[in-house]
């Protein structure tokens, strides 16, 4: 029996994480009384469940059974009349669920509001294309990448993949490399399959560099044994320096001109 | 090219030159190599800078043609995704013998920074190719380079192409 490992997530992380700034959250603000994005949420008070401002762009979250009716109230009684992104987050091994968001646009009061819903696996979300021509090939987009429905979609069809592509490659479950049918795609679908063996398994990276790998790589500051396992991890060994090269200029011996008085 | 040059003195002032047949079908092809007007991504600029011009691939010899059947070579300029890799073998079927490939550049070399699910990870997986021509991007030199070695190799090659070995390839 092979060793069982999670495939929840398995996309590629990068390889020297401990050296990787991390973004804090972004703070979320209140809206302010008498502010257009007030007068947006009193139009939006059946619909809303949560509501925040980040980064200037008005976010409220609400019912996925509800998004036409909340967009159009958007779109007819707020002015908010283009939709400049529609697509999806997955959350499945976090929370089991999909995050699909909508931006809006006002361009009479340069505004920018999002709408945020949550749909379960396997649920479909309306779509907004009678309001919005341009979520036509966003819904497609988000039906190619991670699988989600669009009821009553004109033409929901693959955009990006093949459309006879197996699939769906924005979901977290979907190797970045490609499971086994993608990477044959291209071999199955011009030779067929006897041809694998003939024309061999891709190439990928012969150039990575390993961390864990100790035969050929070295980390500075980290340096361990010649082929030593460090899977558990490394020390981290300070550089010593020669003490004749070290020049202290923290030394206190010069005069300070403060304390002449 | 000066192999092929008429040399009267040699033939007593006679306009008459004396050749092999292979010399002389490989003289025709290398002199008049016809790329497909085929571009891929950004390789594909520099491609179309090496025909425009400042570089000037048409005083070797090489036109672009907007036709498979007319064209000897077929430039792979860019990355090829997997969904397009089904086109590009096509219209390499597509293209008369005798007919040869350059791989331009990084990604279709081996598939370049894009080691992803949706690019093939280097043209030779579906196409034989005669030139690697390595570069992000390479230079409209570089690809003047590529195509005199390309016709190098031709000159060097036998006229019946059935003698000359090709990259031993899997499919015909």
């Amino acid at each position: 029996m092979r060793k069982y490992t999670p495939k929840d997530n398995v996309q590629a992380k990068s390889y020297y994480t401990d050296r990787y700034w991390v973004a804090p959250r972004v703070p979320r603000e209140a809206v302010e009384e008498g502010s257009h994005f007030a007068d947006v949420l009193a139009a939006m008070k059946a619909y809303a469940k949560e509501s925040y401002i980040e980064i200037g762009t008005l976010v409220i979250h609400i019912d996925a059974k509800e998004n036409f009716e909340a967009i159009k109230t958007l779109k007819e009684t707020c002015g908010y009349t283009q939709c400049s992104e529609q697509s999806a987050v997955d959350y499945l091994a976090q929370d089991g669920e999909f995050e699909l968001f909508y931006q809006f646009l006002n361009v009479k009061e340069a505004k920018r509001v999002r709408i945020v819903c949550r749909i379960k696996e396997g649920e479909a979300i309306e779509s907004i294309v009678p309001l919005f021509n341009s979520a036509n090939f966003a819904e497609r987009e988000m039906f190619d990448m991670f699988g989600i429905k669009v009821n009553n979609h004109p033409f929901l069809k693959r955009i990006l993949m093949p459309d006879d592509w197996e699939g769906h490659p924005l979901l977290k479950t979907y190797p970045l490399h490609g499971d086994e049918f993608a990477s044959w795609y291209e071999v199955d679908k011009i030779f067929g399959k006897e041809y694998r063996d003939i024309i061999g398994p891709e190439n990928r990276d012969p150039a990575r560099i390993d961390r864990y790998d100790t035969k050929r790589f070295s980390r500075v500051g980290y340096e361990v044994p010649f082929g030593e396992d460090i899977s558990e991890g490394e020390k981290e060994q300070p550089i010593e320096y020669s003490e004749t090269l070290l020049v202290d200029y923290n030394k206190k011996s010069g005069k300070q001109l403060d304390h002449r008085k | 090219m000066a192999q092929h040059q008429v040399n009267y003195a040699s033939t007593a002032g006679l306009p008459i030159a004396l050749t092999s047949v292979d010399k002389l079908v490989n003289w025709g092809r290398s002199n008049s190599l016809w790329p497909l007007t085929y571009g891929l991504a950004c390789c594909a600029i520099e491609m179309m800078a090496s025909g425009a011009s400042r570089y000037d691939f048409d005083r070797m010899g090489t036109i672009f043609r907007a036709s498979p059947r007319q064209a000897d070579v077929m430039i792979l300029a860019g990355t090829l995704s997997k969904k397009h890799a089904e086109f590009a073998r096509r219209l390499y079927d597509q293209m008369t013998e005798p007919k040869w490939v350059i791989s331009m550049g990084s990604c279709a070399n081996t598939g370049g920074m894009f080691n992803t699910y949706a690019t093939v990870q280097g043209v030779d997986r579906i196409v034989p190719v005669d030139i690697y021509l390595p570069g992000c991007a390479p230079r409209p030199e570089t690809l003047q380079y590529a195509l005199m070695m390309l016709q190098k190799k031709i000159r060097r090659e036998s006229a019946n192409m059935k003698n000359n070995t090709k990259q031993n390839l899997r499919l015909v």
